[in-house]
């Protein structure tokens, strides 16, 4: 059985049993891939559904991602106006402020089923300023320290969760550090001081510099429908 | 009488049991584990952003740099993702070559375990003999690549370069007489594949020797049997993959299940454990390395009687050869995109994953269309497992502890990313 019949039958399946219990998805078809795209409110529900039905089964979560939209699909590549001194030259980099506030966060589940031997991504996006999601600690305990980490690394808050502390980053630490707003040099740098007999905390002194400016490009090669230049034609081309 | 009351004991993060930096921190009630919380984060170093700052490309070599001990598979998982992206087609004779590193690296992998492991638990003698056959795998790593951990050697539609013709061998020095040099250089005589297929000979024997050491040893089963049980259930809600979910008795493997590269052309058996416990995850491993050893031979096999390309010939990812640069315009400005801007991947995502040694990694890319991905999460199995870390010490004995962070084999390279 290939991966795209099985595809087939998890998307009949998933129909049926979302119909079932009135939960309004939608899903995308790609790469051999499906992604659920559920509502904020209905997350919960639907992973129980999707863990526990004989159809669907998917008895492991294996990996709970945040994400931040607020920056998607900008190019930082310009070339008209900019100065020909300095080391990031012809890169621009401002605050991004015209995302879409009810959708810029997301959170990604990426689920396994053992028995049917398929994948399924499930997405939920959440808004700007209340980013808040149940948490799916009681269907797969396994997502425990996935969504502390989406917590810490984006602020993204999974109601219901057992312990939800920070994981990765700094005891003290301020800010999420995954978000789009956040630099990559950081806010705070450390050092020990000789004086104080400790280390101490203080504003960053490095300037972010931007090796390669991040260029968006539409490769027509990859547009819908289309098939990819055969290897050999391009070897000699 | 005076009063009992429990007991908070840090144990690490410089405790050298702990695997490189994990802090734990560990409620005691006398000698009884009540409760174990594991502070980790203290290696994160943000691969995940940095890899956003970047072209694809230049985050390879930090795929190396997540799980330390098995550099190959991270990079595999990384270039598996873009190509499947790009829906690239890999030529065959690289996909060959990528599954004799993978098991090339598993097996470097499950040597530092198991070394670690005994060491851990108290047989000095095991951490020695692995090193001994490390040393050998890392040369072959080396002469592949030039580096004998930190490879890259694994690029979006292919691999680096074709495996040399010649292996390295050791020169003469003032140290050594010549008689002992010939011993030294007596398997590095013909090419790489010759020295790998010398060291297929050999390596069972060696893991032979291991077995002889620990597999009835009395004071390894003391330490071993029934310790950190994970029944198979637990093992799925918790996430587990890799040998720690086979320990557990579900016969799982993405190697098998979800083939990749040529792994559905090459032939193995998946081993599994009854009990759950770290004992049968030491026999897991065990047979991994025998198992790693038979796919290694049968690629050693295809590899030398099937030349071929070991790159995609499409220019927009992979660089042209240096005699085409010199005389062709299209090649010149083919290489010179690739290595100052890079290639762009339209608006998609995917996720890819790879059996690494230590479980399932995966990486998720959602890329917008630019010359660096929009988000890269990176699934580490170390991580999952790690969280288990309460459950599995529960009600154990202090000395357990040691004993289920090496059966876990954890390395926060890759857990703290």
């Amino acid at each position: 059985m290939s991966i795209e019949d099985k595809l087939d039958d998890l998307e009949e399946a998933l129909e049926e049993q979302l119909e079932e219990n009135h939960a309004e998805c939608k899903w995308i078809r790609a790469n051999g891939e499906l992604t659920l795209i559920v509502p904020r409110e209905q997350l919960l529900a639907v992973m129980q559904v999707l863990r526990s039905h004989h159809d669907l089964g998917f008895e492991q979560c294996i990996d709970v991602c945040g994400v931040d939209y607020a920056a998607y699909g900008h190019s930082e590549w310009n070339a008209e106006d900019a100065p020909n001194t300095g080391f990031s030259r012809g890169a621009e980099r401002e605050t991004i402020t015209d995302f879409q506030a009810e959708s810029r966060f997301a959170v990604v589940y990426h689920l396994l089923s053992l028995s049917r031997n398929v994948r399924l991504r499930v997405k939920t996006f959440l808004d700007a300023d209340y980013p808040v999601v149940d948490s799916v600690t009681g269907v797969w305990n396994g997502a425990n320290w996935f969504e502390r980490e989406a917590f810490d690394m984006f602020g993204i808050l999974f109601s219901g969760h057992p312990d939800l502390r920070r994981i990765l980053t700094d005891y003290g630490f301020i800010g999420h550090p995954f978000r789009k707003d956040f630099p990559l040099v950081g806010q705070v740098e450390m050092r020990y001081d000789e004086d104080k007999g400790r280390v101490v905390y203080e504003p960053v002194t490095i300037e972010q510099r931007t090796l390669v400016p991040r260029v968006v490009r539409h490769d027509c090669r990859y547009e819908e429908g289309r098939e990819l230049v055969k290897e050999e034609e391009q070897a000699d081309g | 009488m005076a009063e009992i009351r429990n007991y908070t004991l840090n144990f690490g993060p410089q405790h050298p049991a702990a695997h490189g930096v994990l802090r734990l921190v560990l409620e005691m009630d006398g000698e009884v584990i009540q409760r174990a919380d594991p502070h980790v984060g203290l290696l994160h170093r943000g691969t995940e952003k940095l890899a956003e700052h970047k072209p694809y490309n230049h985050s390879i070599p930090y795929m190396d740099r997540l799980d330390y001990v098995s550099m190959m598979c991270n990079e595999h998982g990384y270039v598996g993702t873009i190509e499947k992206l790009l829906r690239v087609e890999v030529p065959e004779r690289a996909q060959y070559i990528r599954v004799l590193f993978d098991e090339i690296t598993r097996i470097l992998n499950h040597l530092m375990w198991l070394g670690a492991h005994a060491l851990d638990v108290g047989a000095m003698t095991v951490f020695l003999y692995a090193f001994r056959e490390r040393e050998d795998l890392m040369d072959c790593y080396e002469a592949v690549s030039g580096a004998r951990l930190h490879a890259a050697y694994y690029r979006v539609g292919g691999v680096y370069r074709d495996l040399p013709e010649k292996m390295p061998c050791y020169e003469m020095s003032h140290l050594g007489s010549e008689k002992e040099m010939k011993y030294r250089n007596q398997a590095r005589e013909g090419s790489l594949l010759d020295f790998i297929e010398d060291f297929t000979e050999r390596f069972p024997g060696y893991v032979d020797e291991y077995e002889t050491l620990l597999t009835d040893n009395r004071i390894w089963k003391q330490r071993l049997v029934d310790i950190g049980v994970v029944t198979p259930e637990r093992a799925r809600q918790l996430g587990f993959t890799g040998p720690m979910i086979r320990g557990s008795g579900i016969a799982w493997d993405l190697r098998k299940k979800q083939p990749y590269a040529a792994y559905d052309k090459v032939d193995f058996d998946i081993p599994i454990g009854s009990n759950g416990d770290s004992y049968d995850r030491y026999l897991v491993r065990i047979e991994e390395m025998r198992q790693s050893n038979r796919i290694m031979k049968q690629c050693v096999d295809w590899l030398k009687n099937n030349p071929g390309p070991v790159m995609v010939g499409d220019y927009k990812v992979a660089p042209p050869p240096r005699e085409k640069m010199k005389d062709d315009m299209e090649a010149l400005i083919h290489h010179f995109k690739l290595f100052s801007e890079g290639y762009s991947i339209p608006e998609s995502e995917a996720y890819f994953a790879v059996e690494a040694p230590k479980g399932e990694f995966g990486c998720y890319i959602i890329a917008d269309g630019a010359n660096k991905p929009y988000r890269l999460k990176i699934r580490a199995p170390g991580f999952a497992h790690m969280a288990a870390m309460d459950e599995m010490t529960k009600g154990h004995m202090l000395a357990d502890v040691v004993a289920v962070i090496g059966t876990m084999d954890v390395v926060f390279g890759e857990i703290d990313r």
